[in-house]
């Protein structure tokens, strides 16, 4: 039997070591062990606005998976008869507001007009509601929207995944090795920093079709770097340190060390970095597509709907705010909620 | 610093050197070939493979590319505008951008330093709230909302200023456009000024400065404002992103000649020759200001300029 399986025989066991004088010290011990995570949960409920914001995320992915349930139409479903309808929403039109009134511009002045009646006498109106209206092939905005929200809660979803899967190992092994690996994986990581995204975006769109596949490709080429500078420059700053030199010791390969002994302790501020990085990426896929190089219709994000509603906005503004205001309430909520993070993760941040 | 600046300026051209030799690969990719009319016999393609140089090995093929895009020569757009010179498309409208989007920059870079300094020296009272609500709400929505919005307003509304560009008007028409594009710029200044400036105010030598009677503006801008700048060239490669990006957008919203607009007519009309000029065209801006911004960085932070080795290493 040689040494190293010898030292293997040996088991500890939990009352092998006591902490001297534990009972007068009173180490509350429960505590102890959720310390960080308790407190990072106790400072974030303190901070209004990024809780508000959290709901407010909550309540736009609830929406995005029922709203179109609720509608009855689907979100490619054409009607040529009603075209540019105004929003009309049962009990609310009978207060005056969301009655299907349109005002409408013309050279000679304002005039009303409601799309909804059919008998001019009477007043009487269609039994047909679009709650936030419809669009110019008369389509229903209500579903549409949530639909292409759909689209922009996939696209924070790919980018918390590139960030925790690609960026986070990239960084904590290139900083973790260091030497020649961490020197050749920096320049890699520099070149393809150099060349702006959009020209990334646009050769891929020369050789791919435009759509979800595509974005997806660019966001996983690009996506990447921020984060593993950050998970680099962390590991650095710890690796050093005597925790990892005690886990060396007590013969813990390499793997071991990067992700259960480091990584838990800069994993704060990690999330903190991936939730500043979806506003980016929800951003990057709502700007291609407003550009017409996103989505190919039938299909919609909210990129296309604010693209498709900009060709009528002067004549039917109704049209653009929907898709407007859900887009700007994520992109505001994520980057709130990440600034609450961040709060939360490090005090230290706050006073700055 | 001599050897910080060789470094940099090593990684640059090996980057932008990528960058062609991606862009010379797609285009071997591309299908079709600008000779392949059905009516040529093979001598006659022969003939012309030989004037246009088609016929030498693809690694002379590659260094004559690169000799002709560093010097300007972008060959023809095939369908914009048939046959004509990428770089005559460029001289109308490469301007146009780089003048609304240096407007953006210089809007953008004293509004936001002047909303982060008031933010600094006020800090946690109203002003201080009203700095960083602008600023959240500038990072958070996207230029186009605002271009949109402006549009709206300001051009359709109150007809005070043109709706669309029109060559006419040149400085009127990009009022809007600039404005637009400035928010993101304002933000990130006015978020990374006042941050800095904080920690600057902190330190232990605004202190010293303070009990040896400097207060007022002469310690704001001789001593804290100084410091606190330095790092601000580091926002900049974000910004330019922006910038550029937003572009796009606020070309498309405003109808603006430049050449946002034409990359976006390029990728849907596949002008494959255009795409890859721009794309070059971008890639070379970018480099470059990076580089500038890498190299100014290590002139005026003297921790860089004393070390002898580089900075982030």
């Amino acid at each position: 039997m040689t040494d190293k399986e010898q030292i293997a025989e040996i088991i500890f066991r939990p009352d092998d070591f006591l902490l001297k004088g534990a009972d007068e010290t009173k180490l509350d011990m429960n505590f102890a062990s959720q310390r960080f995570w308790k407190d990072a949960y106790m400072r974030f409920r303190k901070n209004k606005g990024a809780v508000f914001s959290l709901i407010m995320i909550l309540l736009v992915v609830l929406l995005a998976i029922f709203g179109p349930l609720v509608s009855n139409y689907t979100y490619q479903e054409q009607n040529i008869a009603e075209t540019n309808m105004a929003p009309r929403i049962p009990l609310l039109e009978d207060l005056g507001i969301f009655n299907g009134d349109e005002t409408l511009r013309t050279s000679t002045g304002s005039k009303l007009k409601n799309a909804y009646v059919i008998n001019k006498e009477t007043g009487e109106k269609k039994d047909t509601y679009y709650w936030l209206g419809s669009d110019a092939l008369g389509r229903d905005i209500w579903t549409r929207t949530w639909t292409g929200t759909r689209i922009s809660l996939y696209i924070a979803i790919v980018a918390v995944l590139i960030d925790m899967l690609i960026g986070m190992s990239y960084g904590l092994i290139s900083g973790y090795f260091g030497g020649k690996v961490d020197s050749v994986m920096q320049r890699f990581a520099e070149i393809v920093n150099s060349i702006p995204t959009l020209v990334i975006v646009t050769l891929l769109m020369l050789i791919l079709k435009p759509g979800l596949m595509t974005i997806t490709i660019a966001l996983m080429i690009t996506g990447w770097i921020g984060m593993s500078r950050i998970a680099r420059a962390q590991m650095l700053k710890l690796k050093e340190q005597e925790f990892v030199l005690a886990s060396h010791t007590l013969g813990a390969s390499n793997w071991r060390v990067i992700f259960s002994e480091i990584l838990p302790n800069i994993i704060g501020q990690l999330i903190t970095n991936t939730m500043f990085s979806i506003p980016n990426a929800i951003f990057t896929e709502a700007f291609l597509s407003f550009v017409g190089l996103g989505i190919p219709e039938p299909m919609c994000s909210l990129g296309s709907l604010i693209s498709y509603a900009f060709k009528s906005f002067t004549t039917h503004p109704f049209q653009i705010v929907p898709p407007v205001i859900v887009l700007a309430l994520l992109m505001l909520c994520f980057n709130m909620l990440a600034d609450g993070l961040r709060d939360a993760f490090d005090p230290k941040m706050k006073e700055m | 610093m001599r050897r910080y600046i060789g470094k940099r300026l090593l990684i640059s051209v090996g980057t932008l050197f990528v960058v062609i030799l991606l862009l010379f690969t797609l285009l071997q990719y591309m299908p079709g070939s600008p000779f392949n009319d059905e009516k040529l016999t093979d001598d006659q393609r022969a003939v012309l493979y030989e004037k246009y140089g088609l016929d030498q090995p693809i690694v002379v093929q590659f260094f004559k590319y690169v000799y002709n895009m560093l010097r300007g020569d972008f060959g023809v757009s095939y369908t914009i505008s048939k046959n004509t010179p990428i770089s005559q498309l460029l001289q109308t409208r490469l301007p146009i951008s780089l003048r609304i989007g240096g407007q953006a920059v210089l809007l953008g870079a004293v509004i936001g330093l002047i909303l982060g300094i008031i933010a600094a020296i006020w800090h946690g009272t109203f002003w201080d709230t009203l700095s960083t609500i602008i600023s959240v709400i500038g990072v958070s929505v996207p230029s186009y909302v605002f271009a949109l919005g402006l549009a709206y307003v300001f051009g359709y509304e109150l007809r005070w200023l043109p709706l669309l560009y029109s060559n006419d008007l040149p400085f009127e028409s990009s009022v809007l456009p600039s404005i637009a594009l400035c928010m993101f710029t304002i933000a990130s200044i006015a978020r990374f000024t006042r941050s800095e400036m904080l920690e600057v105010l902190g330190s232990d030598y605004i202190l010293l400065a303070e009990s040896k009677g400097v207060y007022g503006p002469r310690l704001i801008v001789r001593h804290v404002l100084r410091n606190a700048l330095i790092p601000i060239v580091t926002v900049l490669a974000p910004l330019i992103v922006g910038l550029m990006t937003g572009s796009l957008v606020v070309e498309k919203i405003f109808s603006i000649p430049g050449i946002g607009s034409l990359l976006v007519t390029a990728i849907q009309s596949n002008d494959y020759n255009v795409v890859i000029v721009l794309s070059f065209i971008y890639s070379a801006m970018y480099i470059g200001i990076m580089l500038v911004v890498d190299i100014l960085y290590g002139v005026i932070d003297p921790r860089i300029r004393l070390s002898k080795e580089a900075p982030h290493d």
